[in-house]
């Protein structure tokens, strides 16, 4: 398997990556860790005329975090995501979920920007992000802006992100009380078969607060703000996760492929919130 | 999309090739360097058979093109261990039956090596999760899981005895 032909280019920072964007336009695409691209351009099912390479854009690497401010640059790889102790201390919902990705050498090269940017619907990060509330900068020729990871996603593949622009970083504030990503696939390597992202808190026995996003049941993420409505202010019982559950499956929307047909989905959704909510529960 | 020079250094030596663009390393290596260790399985990015360790870091050859490799330092299961002198991974491989068709070996050993220097002393569950990105059909994994804890043995002993 040979991908076509391409000119690459390696810029040394992000402003010089967003230039050679606008001056090959629609035929330039970025590379950051590869493996989504990569093997789309081996099935020639991606054509790319100019490889834009990002790994020396060493703007767009490493976790800070101040206080409860987290940002992670979108150079950072799923491999640094596991490994960083700070983060694993502000977020570990982003720990949890970042070991249930892929396999440790896709890890290794994957980064966390590639997986919120390229809109495929079974990454996990962007349900993540919709769950913890995150916003991504973007760069482009006018500038930085900001889009919350809730806006962001418009369909398979299509983003809020321009095609002159780079997602450069992912900022959220360190999420408090319980949390879990609880994820069923069929083998390691896997996309998900159904996810979920749980975050609660807890104040006097019952739900204060609470986020819930699935992955890979709808063509982009889905944050369900009916079951994380239907958990706040009960004591987060059998009934209650009960409500959750039927009012996140009214919110996806999962289609028939080779994970299985759509009741399966529904179910294995069905699921994995459950678990992921007495997880999450249990932590609170 | 002419063909651009590239270096790097594959198992301490330093290389020079000349290739295009969209060359994957895995056939630069195998292709160009006759570094045949690394193996074409799935080709896919799934069984890990193309395995090499790029600047400290487990890499699917067949999944990078060899430009994004330029400036770094390579090594293949050539340069873990030589005949006359394995590596302990390489002898335990030997010793508990740590392959049968052994084309997943080159891959497992390479992958193996990385997860020793990450984690000297790891459980059999941190070796099954670390090892989860190679596939091997023969074994069913039982006799690879033996091997890298043996060698894992081996090699803290042989630190201890230094000490």
């Amino acid at each position: 398997m040979i991908p076509g032909a391409f000119e690459y280019h390696r810029p040394s920072d992000t402003a010089s990556a967003v230039s050679l964007l606008q001056s090959h336009g629609d035929e330039a695409r970025v590379i950051a860790g590869g493996h989504s691209l990569i093997p789309m351009m081996k099935l020639r099912m991606a054509a790319v005329e100019h490889l834009i390479d990002l790994q020396d854009c060493q703007d767009m690497k490493g976790i800070s975090v101040d206080g409860d401010a987290v940002t992670i640059g979108a150079m950072t790889t799923q491999h640094d995501l596991i490994e960083s102790k700070i983060l694993a201390d502000a977020a570990p919902i982003l720990h949890e979920a970042a070991l249930q990705i892929a396999d440790p050498q896709v890890r290794y090269m994957g980064t966390v920007g590639g997986n919120v940017a390229n809109g495929d619907p079974g990454n996990d990060m962007p349900g993540l992000m919709q769950c913890i509330g995150a916003v991504f900068t973007v760069l482009g020729p006018n500038g930085d802006r900001e889009i919350a990871a809730r806006d962001f996603y418009e369909a398979a593949y299509t983003t809020a992100r321009e095609d002159d622009e780079i997602l450069t970083q992912i900022r959220f504030t360190a999420p408090k009380g319980g949390y879990a990503y609880e994820k069923q696939k069929r083998k390691i390597g896997d996309y998900a078969t159904a996810a979920a992202a749980v975050l609660l808190t807890k104040e006097g026995g019952t739900v204060a607060s609470a986020s819930i996003a699935m992955t890979n049941l709808s063509d982009i993420p889905v944050w369900s703000e009916a079951a994380a409505q239907a958990l706040v202010g009960g004591a987060c019982d059998a009934d209650s996760v009960k409500a959750a559950v039927a009012a996140m499956l009214e919110d996806i929307d999962p289609s028939e492929d080779n994970r299985g047909p759509v009741e399966f989905k529904r179910h294995v959704a069905g699921i994995v919130l459950t678990r992921a909510i007495e997880r999450a529960w249990s932590r609170a | 999309m002419s063909k651009q020079h590239i270096k790097f250094t594959v198992n301490g030596e330093e290389k020079d090739v000349l290739a295009e663009p969209r060359e994957l390393l895995i056939h630069t290596l195998r292709e160009q360097l006759n570094v045949t260790g690394p193996h074409i399985g799935c080709e896919t990015s799934h069984c890990g058979a193309c395995t090499v360790d790029i600047d400290g870091k487990s890499v699917k050859a067949c999944t990078l093109f060899a430009i994004q490799a330029n400036g770094t330092e390579i090594t293949t299961v050539e340069g873990i261990g030589s005949p006359d002198d394995l590596h302990p991974l390489q002898k335990a491989f030997r010793e508990h039956h740590g392959l049968q068709c052994g084309y997943c070996t080159p891959g497992m050993i390479t992958r193996a090596y990385r997860l020793l220097q990450e984690n000297p002393s790891p459980t059999e569950e941190e070796v099954r999760f670390g090892m989860a990105g190679n596939l091997c059909r023969c074994t069913g994994y039982q006799n690879i899981v033996k091997s890298i804890l043996a060698a894992a043995d081996e090699m803290n002993g042989v630190k201890e005895a230094a000490e």
